[in-house]
């Protein structure tokens, strides 16, 4: 199979979705002459036009709001909030109406809506460029969160997510656009809420998205080599999570470790996690255990970000001592 | 301008009367603790909610606010499913899961109340933006209030719909308080249509205690909206008879003042005025309100009747169940 970028193949996903349906269209800051601050719309507005491909004024309320406005009247938007730390200016739209709407109506309109955005840190860009906040969105019934790691899973699951009738909050990460891998030409589409065992095994189960998948299946590489098989799954979606799978593997393995770059009180684990306890008790051999990020706002200096997020010596650290 | 026949004077009369009487009956049924909770009631305004809506088409859009009872029935909203609404019941609007401030009924092209003041005016500029996108002639009135013009949300909205000339004609009902705070406490300007102008669309100030007024006002910016001149604001003068919300003893403003807004009262002098033009008669006028008593009465009989949710309506709604391709 062809090998492509997680970047092209985002930018495959809405071409290809933007040349089946009319309706699909795209408006987010940068998006359209630039083509995205990392680059995932680029020469879309040179093929759909500027009508299709909006650039907005920074106004991501607006764009949130508005997003939302021609979803329930007959249109599938795909709007980009550059990064997710800029959510908490839209986190009101988001929050109370985007998620919230259909039922408020008594499930009398669909919300088609994508909201691209992406987070993570990696480049030394500080506090406000850099966080991890998929746990802020777990607590908002009504919304779906999707995170793939792979190019193909990228390609897969936007797909899907402008064709769902849900609103769709899709977090990709900054550090993986350019990531290469295997990805189907044309039509490839991936269930939304499904997770994936991305390697199998047998004496701990890992959960990790995002770049996490990366470190994780790494340090899972270097366990095997001294005969610890580890069972990597990628839930993929986040809201809502596949339960089904990841409970399947720890009642197999008796272990379980979620890894998260995003900060451990309240995040991603706690919540993963406890579903665990809640489905799983009986079967764990040993506490779940949590490798997250550092409870800090990040800092700028490499060495500093770096400390702040597991990486794949402490996930192979931190799992043999939980599986000696 | 002005000159109507008898069957408007009717329908306008008529809606003013049924949101004046569908307010009084849920202050009325709040005070009984039959309708639980909070609501904002628009007793007062209803001339803008009338008067905007006799100016617009069926199939186009409106977003409303958190006091906006007026607006869903003038909307076309049936005053039993929107008492049900306001009553919690299954027969509501929303089946009981919205409640007043979230009436809404897309089908008749309500895009719905907002628990958040200045929440709904980016739902309105993407219905705009969604309507020059499949290039009908539709247009959306975005409803709110004097203090949502001070939200972030009212500026980056009104900048995108100047900008692409959106057709979205944003009407400020301007009732002088944003609960309990003044327009002049809040505000460094006092003439709210000043707001338009960084957004280059056209303001103007109207009666909002006049249906006509309000009604001609619209209906040359909405002509605008509809033929692709873009969008405009229109700040309507009312005032809200009732307090904010049901606990607000109204210890900002004077019994004076008060008064001196009933004097101005919408039906009343509307009512009059139709008669000194004897466009209708006083047994037309006594007529249509006792036929407006009779609609509330079987409305709230029939939300009173109805049942509540049941249980396992809880889960029901959150999502979509079969995504659609």
């Amino acid at each position: 199979m062809r090998e492509i970028t997680y970047r092209q193949a985002l930018n495959e996903a809405l071409s290809e979705e933007m040349e089946r349906d009319q309706r699909v269209f795209l408006m987010g800051e940068d998006i359209a002459v630039y083509g995205g601050a990392y680059g995932v719309t680029l020469n879309l507005m040179q093929k759909f036009g500027e009508e299709r491909v909006r650039d907005t004024a920074i106004s991501e309320a607006a764009i949130i709001g508005a997003g939302l406005g021609a979803a329930i009247t007959g249109m599938r938007p795909v709007v980009e909030i550059m990064y997710i730390d800029f959510m908490g200016i839209c986190l009101e739209q988001i929050g109370n109406q985007v998620a919230k709407i259909r039922y408020m109506f008594g499930g009398k309109t669909t919300v088609p809506l994508v909201i691209r955005t992406e987070g993570g840190a990696g480049r030394t860009l500080g506090a406000h460029h850099s966080q991890s906040l998929e746990s802020w969105f777990l607590h908002v019934p009504g919304l779906k969160v999707v995170m793939p790691a792979t190019p193909a899973d990228a390609k897969g699951l936007l797909k899907s997510a402008i064709r769902e009738d849900n609103p769709i909050l899709f977090i990709e990460h900054k550090m993986l656009y350019n990531v290469k891998g295997p990805v189907p030409e044309g039509e490839y589409l991936l269930p939304i809420g499904k997770a994936e065992v991305k390697r199998p095994g047998k004496d701990a189960t890992v959960i990790a998205y995002s770049r996490m998948l990366y470190f994780a299946l790494e340090a899972a590489k270097r366990l095997a080599e001294e005969g610890i098989e580890v069972e990597v799954i990628d839930p993929r979606t986040l809201l809502p999570l596949d339960m089904e799978t990841i409970s399947e593997s720890v009642r197999k393995t008796h272990r379980a470790i979620i890894v998260e770059e995003g900060t451990k009180t309240g995040g991603t684990g706690a919540e993963i996690g406890m579903q665990i306890i809640e489905n799983c008790f009986d079967y764990l051999d040993a506490p779940v255990l949590r490798i997250a990020g550092a409870d800090v706002p990040m800092p700028k200096s490499a060495v500093l970000e770096k400390l702040a997020i597991p990486d794949a010596e402490r996930i192979y650290r931190e799992i043999k001592t939980l599986v000696s | 301008m002005n000159r109507i026949d008898k069957k408007e004077a009717k329908h306008l009369l008529k809606q003013m009367m049924q949101i004046r009487q569908f307010e009084d009956a849920i202050m009325d049924l709040m005070a009984r603790n039959i309708a639980e909770g909070g609501s904002h009631l628009y007793a007062g305004e209803e001339a803008c909610a009338v008067g905007a809506m006799a100016a617009i088409r069926p199939d186009d859009y409106i977003t409303s606010t958190h006091r906006g009872h007026g607006h869903a029935i003038a909307k076309g909203g049936s005053l039993p499913e929107l008492m049900a609404e306001i009553l919690g019941k299954e027969t509501g609007v929303c089946k009981g899961k919205g409640g007043s401030l979230h009436l809404a009924d897309v089908s008749k092209g309500n895009l719905g109340a907002n628990g958040i003041v200045g929440g709904s005016i980016g739902i309105a500029a993407g219905a705009g933006l969604s309507i020059q996108l499949r290039g009908t002639d539709q247009i959306v009135l975005c409803f709110f209030g004097d203090g949502a013009t001070n939200t972030g949300l009212f500026h980056e909205s009104l900048n995108m719909a100047g900008k692409w000339k959106l057709p979205v004609v944003f009407i400020c009902e301007n009732n002088l308080y944003g609960m309990s705070v003044s327009v002049e406490r809040a505000c460094a300007i006092k003439d709210l249509t000043k707001k338009a102008v960084p957004y280059n669309m056209p303001a103007e100030c109207c009666n909002g205690m006049d249906v006509l007024a309000v009604k001609d006002m619209v209906t040359k910016y909405a002509a605008k909206a509809r033929t692709g001149e873009g969008p405009a604001l229109i700040v309507c003068d009312t005032y809200r008879y009732y307090g904010h919300s049901r606990s607000d003893p109204r210890v900002y403003r004077t019994k004076e003042e008060e008064k001196s807004w009933r004097d101005r009262d919408c039906i009343i002098t509307f009512g009059r005025k139709m008669q000194e033009q004897n466009i209708l008669t006083e047994k037309e006028v006594t007529d249509l309100e006792k036929e407006v008593t009779a609609e509330l009465e079987a409305a709230i009989d029939f939300a009173i009747k109805s049942p509540d949710p049941k249980p396992e309506e809880l889960y029901k709604d959150v999502y979509f169940e079969s995504p659609s391709s």
